[in-house]
C-alpha cells in the first residue's frame, strides 16, 4: 500500500514542480495547491498505512495491547493543511490583487521592482 | 467511557513529574508575549494612538525576558520546558541553550529599536493595516524558532513569521511592492514546504520529531539500523540544507532577497534584513552542525562553494546596483556567506565566529536600513545618482553611516572586524585558505560598495552634476519626533556594533559557549531527557 501511495506522492510531485516552473501566475498557484497536497499524502505514507486497528486503549490497562494505527501524521497533516490553505487564500488574493494592479500574469513582465532598463551606477562624481 | 476503567492512571513515565517553577516560564515567555501584544494590539486596531508606545512595552519585556533566558542559561546550561508535561519525546518541548538564547536576546534589541523608530515613523494608515500585529506576531515566530526544541514546531513558527512577514511586506500596496511580494511569498513558501517534505520523511525514519531524541538516533553508535539508513538521512540532509539556504538567501537561491527587500517601507526591510534570513542561518546550524553532524562533514565541500559563491555574489551584486536599499540587499547577502563558511568549516572557532558575525549581521544590517531609511528621508531619493550633499544636512547621521559603513566591511574598531578575524583565523587553521581569502575579498569588495555610498550620498556637494563648491544641497528637513526616534534607534545600535567592537570579550566567551553547546550537545540532551523541568 505504501508503495502505490508513493508513486502517487510522486506524480503529485511532478504535476506540482511542472506547474511552479510556468511563468503565469495562474499556473504556479494551482502548482502551490498541489504542492500542498503532495506534501500531506507524504506524511501520511511516512506515518506508516495501518487500517481498522484505531488507537484506543482497553479498559484497565496503560498501554495499548497490539500495534495500533499511529494518529500523530494525522496531527501533522491537520497542522499542514491549515497552514497551506492560509497560504494558499492569501496567495490567491496576492495573485489577484496583482493581476488588477500590474495588469499583467505573467511574471516575466513583472518587472516593477527591478526594472528591465535601469541606468548603470555613477562611475565617478 | 467504555466503562470500568478505575478513573486512576499512574501518571509515572508518562508525565513530567518535576513541577513546575513560576520562574520556568521565562522559558516560553519570548513567545507568550509577542502573541498576547498581537492580539492587544488587533482589537485596539480602531485606536491607533498609542499603538506604537505599547509595542515598545511589549518589545521593551521581550527583551527583559529574553535577557534574563540567556542569562539563566549561561549559568545553569540548557533548559528544557515540555508543553502538557507530556514526557519527552512525546510533548513539543521548548529547549533553550546559548545558542537560541543569545539569537532570541540579540533579535529582541533589534526588536526594541524597531519599535522606537516605528512609534515616530508609521502612518496610522499603516496602523489602521495592522502594522504592529503583525510585527509582534512575526517577532513570536522568531523567538519561537530561536528557542523551540521539535523540529516540526520550529516549521510551525517558521510560517508564523513567514505569514505575518507577507502582511508586513505587502503593506502598503504600490506596484513594486506587489512585485517584490510575489517572489518573495512564492519562493518562501517553497523553501518551507521543502522544510516540511524533510521533516515528514525524516519522521517516517526516524519516528520522532524532537530534536533530542533525533540526535540521539542518528548518533547513536552500534546502532544496527544506522548503516541502513546512511543514504536517506543523507538525502534528508540535503534538503534540509536546500530549504534553509533559500530561507536564509544562499546562492543559488537568493534571488528572491534582492527582487523584495528594497519594496516595503523602509523598517520593514531593516527587521527583515536583521531578523529573518537569521533564523534561516540559525536553523542550519541547529539542525545541520547539531542533528546531521556526519552528513555535514559530508557535506563540508558544498556548503564551503556555496558560501564563497554567496560571498561573490552578494559584493558583485552589490557594486552593481545604484538603489541604496537593492546595494544593502546584497551585502545581506554576502554577509549570509560569510557565515555558511563557518557552518562549512565546523570546527569550535569556526562556529563561534559565525555566532559572532550573526549577532554583528543582525545590528548591522538593520541599523544600515534605518540609517537609508533616514536618508530617503532627507533626500526624498534613494537612488546614488539623485543623492547627495547629506553631509551638511546631518553630520551626526553620516558619522553614524560612516561607523556602519566600517562594520558592515569588517574593519576594526567595530563589531565586524571580530566576527571575520574568528572566521578567517578558523580557516586558515583548518586548511581551508581559499575560503578565507574569498572572505578576506568579499570584505574588501564590501568596502568598495559601501563607500560609495558613503561618498556619493553624504561627502559630495549634491546630486550628480552638481559644480563642485556649490551651496550645500538643500534637502527636506526632518519633524522633531521623527528626528527623535529615528536618531534614537539607529544611535543605539550603532553605540552597539562600537561597543562590541571595543569590548568583544563578553560576545566572543558566550559564542564560544553556544559553539560548544551546538558542537557537543550532551547538555542540551540531558535537559530534555533527563527529567528535566
Amino acid at each position: 500500500m505504501e508503495v502505490y501511495l508513493a508513486i502517487l506522492v510522486g506524480i503529485f510531485f511532478t504535476v506540482s514542480i511542472y506547474l511552479l516552473l510556468s511563468k503565469y501566475v495562474i499556473r504556479v498557484l494551482l502548482g502551490v495547491a498541489v504542492l500542498g497536497n503532495a506534501v500531506n499524502l507524504l506524511i501520511f505514507t511516512a506515518g506508516r498505512l495501518t487500517r481498522e486497528v484505531p488507537p484506543i486503549i482497553p479498559a484497565g490497562l496503560q498501554v495499548p495491547v497490539d500495534p495500533t494505527a499511529n494518529p500523530l501524521p494525522q496531527a501533522l497533516i491537520l497542522t499542514a493543511i491549515v497552514i497551506s490553505f492560509s497560504f494558499f487564500a492569501f496567495l490567491l488574493v496576492l495573485g489577484y490583487r496583482s493581476f488588477q494592479d500590474l495588469h499583467t500574469d505573467d511574471t516575466d513582465s513583472m518587472r516593477f521592482a527591478e526594472p528591465v532598463d535601469e541606468p548603470a551606477p555613477p562611475r565617478g562624481y | 467511557m467504555a466503562g470500568a476503567s478505575s478513573g486512576h492512571v499512574d501518571p509515572t513515565g508518562i508525565l513530567v513529574e518535576a513541577n513546575l517553577h513560576l520562574a520556568d516560564y521565562i522559558i516560553v515567555a519570548p513567545v507568550v508575549v509577542p502573541v498576547l501584544f498581537g492580539a492587544l494590539l488587533l482589537m485596539l486596531r480602531g485606536k491607533t494612538r498609542w499603538h506604537g508606545q505599547i509595542a515598545i512595552l511589549a518589545m521593551a519585556l521581550l527583551a527583559l525576558s529574553t535577557g534574563l533566558l540567556l542569562q539563566r542559561v549561561s549559568a545553569e546550561g540548557p533548559v528544557t520546558m515540555t508543553m502538557g508535561r507530556w514526557l519527552p519525546p512525546f510533548g513539543i518541548s521548548f529547549s533553550v541553550d546559548i545558542a537560541g538564547a543569545l539569537l532570541a536576546f540579540v533579535s529582541s534589541l533589534i526588536a526594541l529599536t524597531g519599535a522606537v523608530y516605528a512609534a515616530s515613523t508609521t502612518t496610522t494608515l499603516e496602523r489602521r493595516y495592522g502594522f504592529y500585529p503583525f510585527f509582534m506576531l512575526m517577532m513570536a515566530g522568531v523567538s519561537g524558532a530561536f528557542l523551540t526544541g521539535d523540529i516540526f514546531n520550529l516549521y510551525v513558527w517558521f510560517e508564523v513569521l513567514l505569514i505575518s512577514s507577507f502582511g508586513m511586506i505587502v503593506l502598503g500596496s504600490e506596484q513594486r511592492q506587489l512585485d517584490g511580494t510575489m517572489k518573495y511569498a512564492f519562493l518562501n513558501l517553497v523553501a518551507t514546504t521543502l522544510f516540511l517534505i524533510a521533516t515528514g520523511l525524516l519522521y517516517g525514519l526516524l519516528g520522532t520529531l524532537n530534536m533530542a531524541d533525533i540526535w540521539q538516533k542518528l548518533n547513536a553508535s552500534g546502532d544496527p539500523g544506522s548503516a541502513a539508513r546512511a543514504g536517506p538521512v543523507t538525502t534528508i540532509a540535503i534538503l534540509y540544507l536546500l530549504a534553509f539556504s533559500m530561507k536564509a538567501a544562499a546562492f543559488p537561491l537568493n534571488f528572491w532577497l534582492p527582487a523584495s527587500y528594497h519594496t516595503p517601507k523602509f523598517l520593514v526591510s531593516a527587521l527583515f534584513a536583521g531578523l529573518l534570513t537569521k533564523v534561516g542561518v540559525y536553523s542550519l546550524l541547529r539542525v545541520l552542525l547539531m542533528l546531521f553532524a556526519q552528513e555535514r562533514l559530508v557535506l563540508a565541500d558544498t556548503i564551503a562553494w556555496v558560501a564563497a559563491f554567496t560571498m561573490l555574489a552578494g559584493v558583485f551584486g552589490a557594486l552593481a546596483q545604484s538603489e541604496i536599499r537593492r546595494i544593502l540587499g546584497y551585502l545581506v547577502i554576502s554577509g549570509i556567506g560569510t557565515m555558511m563558511a563557518g557552518l562549512a568549516v565546523g570546527s569550535l572557532t569556526a562556529i563561534t565566529g559565525l555566532m559572532v558575525y550573526a549577532v554583528h549581521s543582525m545590528i548591522v544590517m538593520t541599523a544600515l536600513y534605518l540609517a537609508a531609511g533616514i536618508m530617503a528621508r532627507l533626500s526624498q531619493t534613494s537612488s546614488l545618482s539623485a543623492s547627495g550633499g547629506l553631509y551638511a544636512a546631518s553630520p551626526w547621521l553620516a558619522a553614524a553611516f560612516l561607523i556602519l559603513a566600517f562594520s558592515v566591511s569588517g574593519l576594526p574598531p567595530t563589531s565586524g572586524f571580530w566576527g571575520k578575524f574568528v572566521l578567517v583565523r578558523a580557516s586558515v587553521e583548518s586548511g581551508a585558505w581559499w575560503l578565507a581569502f574569498v572572505i578576506l575579498l568579499s570584505g574588501l569588495l564590501t568596502t568598495i560598495a559601501i563607500f560609495r555610498v558613503w561618498i556619493f550620498a553624504f561627502w559630495r556637494g549634491g546630486p550628480q552634476d552638481t559644480p563642485d563648491g556649490a551651496e550645500a544641497w538643500k534637502v527636506e528637513p526632518l519633524e522633531k519626533a521623527y528626528r527623535q526616534g529615528a536618531f534614537l534607534a539607529l544611535g543605539a545600535l550603532v553605540l552597539l556594533t562600537l561597543a562590541i567592537g571595543l569590548m568583544p570579550e563578553a560576545l566572543l566567551s558566550t559564542s564560544a559557549d553556544a559553539a560548544r553547546g551546538l558542537l557537543y550537545p550532551g547538555d542540551y540532551i540531558g535537559s530534555v531527557f533527563g527529567g528535566g523541568q
